[in-house]
């Protein structure tokens, strides 16, 4: 297969020394193996994710997203832009949807983005990754490279918020998506089935309302625990900040001994395909993931 | 009373709905609610709302404007987007909420140490300084955001997270410095100054 040539925005939090690094080694092992060539976008800036919207209302915010797809477009014409992070693609998308489908707001982002000299036509189409995985490849094509699957390892898919509403993946519901447990499955994994699969981590709110998210955090990891399950996966960076950092404040506050690991897919993908631990960026775990260290370590 | 505030409740005659529909993102959607309150059952803060978006949309055609602009409501939307999809007649709730935020902060409604409200301004404000998130000084400035010695126990509570973080080298202390940042942060700021320019003219945020 040729390789396949993306326009890579990797957002703020998969920089190197960032809440999601280890996320960015991953993807890079993974893509490697599938032959994925992410041309980065050059000087791309923050997409000012959802909490943005209070101090840089609407056309601002547009205008930060529209720069970066104005920066693909001219940069990389006719690659599809693809994002790792939730956020990301959620707010480039968005900013895509309404800007195509509202041309007083296209001219005013156009009027804004001239200061930075550049301009918005909407030619470029907008994945996630895990779009790229599904359907520029395909659950067969994925499991091609597998040379060692995940047996007997059992993780709670958790698909979280942003990567399922308001777009979602084609083809999956929101109330129960299915697609993380099939790429689980596919790597020889055991996807559990439980409850809190969609549940949100608080998002942004786990800082300026810490208790009232960590409710939720808490049900997350309870339900993971309670439905077997010996690891989380998640395809979102801030899903996997809240539920990873904050067991330790959870368990002080409600008396629980959770320690689950939470990954990313990319990670078991990585370790699936025979990546080191390394490659797969465990070394990034808050909370460590001993039974996948020692898989990593299996010849 | 800020004069902009004056300014809109002439404007619309306090007609709120009215004012919603022309100044808040989204807001023309907000007489097409039909009160079923899927969107205040599906809302992982619920609870924690005063008013649920289905009251708040009932008090905006109400003219309730005080009370929904000062209220803290809005503030615990996490942006989850439940209420969207869920949403019989395909409001997009989320984007109202954030709206009406938006609209009262602007308008210096908004409840004034809204906890929410501090660290939206705080991210944003760290993001077009250098067009990229600054991590460190983004968790720095809402530890502190309540003065020094609270600042200090904040930081001491989280501090095993924070060595946890930089050891697995998901947090850079030398971003203090600086961090990571956009080339072209000049082209950036006049970007967002100039769109900023064009929203307040849009939406009557400049006084006559």
């Amino acid at each position: 297969m040729a390789t396949k040539e993306y326009a890579f925005y990797p957002g703020c939090s998969s920089q190197p020394g960032a809440s999601a690094s280890n996320y960015l080694t991953s993807v890079n092992s993974m893509c490697k193996t599938l032959d994925i060539k992410l041309n980065e976008i050059p000087d791309w800036n923050c997409c000012g994710a959802s909490i943005g919207y209070a101090e840089g209302g609407e056309l601002p915010r547009h205008a930060m997203n529209a720069r970066n797809l104005a920066l693909a477009e001219k940069e990389l014409a006719g690659q599809p832009v693809v994002a790792t992070c939730a956020a990301c693609w959620l707010s480039a998308r968005e900013t895509k949807e309404r800007l195509d489908h509202d041309s007083t707001l296209k001219s005013d982002a156009n009027e804004a983005l001239k200061e930075a000299g550049l301009q918005y036509n909407g030619t470029s189409e907008i994945k996630h990754m895990v779009e790229v995985l599904i359907e520029d490849f395909g659950y067969e094509a994925l499991k091609k490279p597998v040379v060692k699957p995940l047996e007997g390892l059992k993780f709670a898919g958790y698909v979280g918020c942003q990567t399922n509403r308001p777009f979602g993946i084609q083809g999956e519901s929101f109330e129960n998506p299915v697609y993380l447990d099939k790429l689980v499955e596919t790597m020889g994994g055991e996807a559990v089935a439980y409850d809190q699969k969609v549940t949100c981590c608080g998002g942004a709110l786990a800082f300026s309302e810490p208790e009232k998210a960590q409710k939720q955090i808490k049900d997350i990891v309870e339900s993971a625990y309670d439905h077997g399950a010996e690891m989380i996966v998640t395809p979102c960076p801030l899903c996997q900040a809240n539920v990873e950092i904050y067991q330790g404040d959870v368990n002080k506050r409600y008396g629980t001994k959770f320690n689950i690991p939470v990954l990313y897919y990319s990670q078991l993908m990585t370790l699936a395909y025979g990546g080191s631990a390394k490659d797969a960026g465990l070394n990034g775990q808050l909370i460590k993931a001993p039974k996948l260290e020692a898989f990593a370590a299996k010849k | 009373m800020s004069d902009l505030n004056t300014q809109a409740k002439e404007k619309y005659h306090n007609n709120f709905l009215k004012e919603v529909a022309a100044n808040v993102e989204e807001g023309d959607w907000v007489k097409m609610c039909m009160q079923c309150g899927v969107c205040s059952g599906s809302c992982p803060f619920g609870p924690h709302w005063a008013h649920p978006p289905q009251e708040i949309f009932m008090m905006i055609r109400a003219g309730k404007r005080e009370e929904v602009l000062t209220s803290d409501s809005m503030w615990m939307c996490t942006s989850c987007y439940n209420c969207i999809v869920r949403c019989p007649r395909k409001l997009p709730i989320t984007h109202i909420m954030h709206g009406l935020a938006n609209y009262a902060h602007r308008l210096g409604l908004a409840p004034k140490n809204q906890p929410t409200r501090q660290f939206a301004k705080l991210f944003w404000n760290n993001i077009v300084k250098t067009g990229r998130v600054n991590e460190l000084k983004l968790s720095l400035g809402l530890y502190f955001k309540d003065g020094l010695a609270s600042g200090v126990k904040t930081g001491m509570a989280m501090s095993s997270v924070g060595l946890g973080l930089v050891k697995a080298k998901r947090l850079n202390p030398m971003e203090i410095l600086g961090g990571h940042g956009c080339k072209d942060i000049k082209g950036i700021q006049a970007m967002v100054k100039k769109a900023q320019e064009i929203e307040a003219k849009r939406k009557g945020f400049t006084a006559a």
